[in-house]
């Protein structure tokens, strides 16, 4: 007698079925990257009227008013020379009482060798009346600054740019050596028309 | 010699298509695991400004959003105002949201949620410092603005 096969399913129709989930996944999925600047806020002070003080001369005060203009270091400023001024003034100046003090430091990672770094920080203070695109700009600017200094310490360490860096322990040895010192004052409203 | 004579075909022979599905689940199973739902609707304007120097959001999972601009619904008027999930919501808000989107999340993950502030390039910085404040006080403070990413060179070209 012969064997009795069981009824055999029709799978013609499973391709129709997966493709109406697949056209649902494809009209449903959103694809993009979320892109932005990723900043830390400073904790928050317990006591407000404590100060930390940090030399005049270590400080670089970039001001925003609410009309979107600069004021940087109590000179108007403009965002294009923005990146130039915040890298000039993180760079090294020996002996010079114009720019921050300098401190030098042994970096184990770097077989003792003693590196000079500036003690720097640069301070942004804006208006509650500027605008938001602005704020961005000179966040950009700032970010800017900081990391073609980190290239620029990649390049004389390690040779190549810190985006090429691949080693985490080599990354961390520039972020110690070009540390991103923003500063956010506190808020107040500094004036300028709202 | 007719023993290896192969029978022929007339006219074109029909391809198998047995492995259609196959193929189409795999493209299916891509899409499945890659989906990630919208979540909210976006009732603010949001036109990002642009920054060059932008860094990737990673581990969407461990970001909370929080939406800043002028309503989309002109009838609301034109102040900014602050979306919190689907709400509208005001400054003091904040701090509920940010407890609860922590709470929502793993005990481990807690410290590495990221709060990204998605907000209209004209909206005025008043708001936004308003809520750093709160992000501050709320103990939230690995924040990331979101911008759309252009070459520096492109930017001052606008």
């Amino acid at each position: 007698m012969a064997k009795r096969s069981a009824p055999e399913i029709n799978a013609g129709s499973m391709a129709d079925i997966a493709f109406l989930l697949l056209i649902f996944f494809l009209v449903t999925t959103t694809m993009d990257i979320d892109t932005g600047i990723t900043r830390r806020l400073p904790p928050p002070i317990d006591n407000p009227d404590e100060n930390i003080d940090v030399k005049d001369r270590n400080v670089l005060k970039i001001l925003v008013n609410s009309h979107d203009m600069l004021l940087v270091d109590g000179k108007p400023g403009n965002i294009a020379t923005l990146k130039d001024k915040a890298k000039d003034f993180m760079a090294i100046h020996p002996n010079d009482p114009e720019y921050p003090e300098i401190k030098e430091e042994e970096v184990e990672e770097l077989g003792g060798k003693i590196v000079k770094l500036s003690k720097g920080v640069i301070s942004l203070k804006n208006d509650r009346g500027t605008s938001y695109d602005m704020y961005i700009q000179v966040q950009n600017e700032l970010a800017r600054a900081f990391n073609e200094m980190k290239d620029d310490a990649s390049l004389t360490h390690y040779g190549v740019k810190y985006t090429q860096l691949v080693d985490e322990e080599k990354m961390k040895v520039i972020n110690k050596l070009v540390p991103v010192r923003v500063s956010e004052a506190e808020p107040e409203d500094i004036g300028g028309g709202n | 010699m007719s023993k290896f004579k192969t029978k022929k075909g007339k006219g074109s022979a029909a391809i198998n298509t047995s492995s259609l599905p196959d193929i189409i689940f795999m493209l299916l199973f891509f899409f499945m695991v890659t989906t990630v739902m919208r979540e909210v609707t976006v009732m603010v304007k949001q036109n990002m400004p642009s920054a060059s120097e932008v860094q990737k959001l990673e581990r969407k999972s461990l970001v909370s959003f929080i939406y800043i601009g002028e309503p989309k619904d002109s009838q609301l008027g034109t102040n900014a105002r602050i979306q919190l999930n689907d709400v509208f919501a005001n400054v003091e808000d904040v701090p509920l949201f940010v407890a609860r989107e922590k709470e929502a999340r793993d005990e481990a993950d807690r410290k590495l949620l990221t709060t990204s502030l998605k907000v209209n390039g004209e909206t005025k910085m008043g708001v936004v410092t308003d809520v750093k404040q709160e992000l501050r006080k709320a103990n939230a403070l690995k924040i990331n603005y979101s911008t759309k990413k252009v070459k520096a060179e492109d930017l001052r070209k606008r």
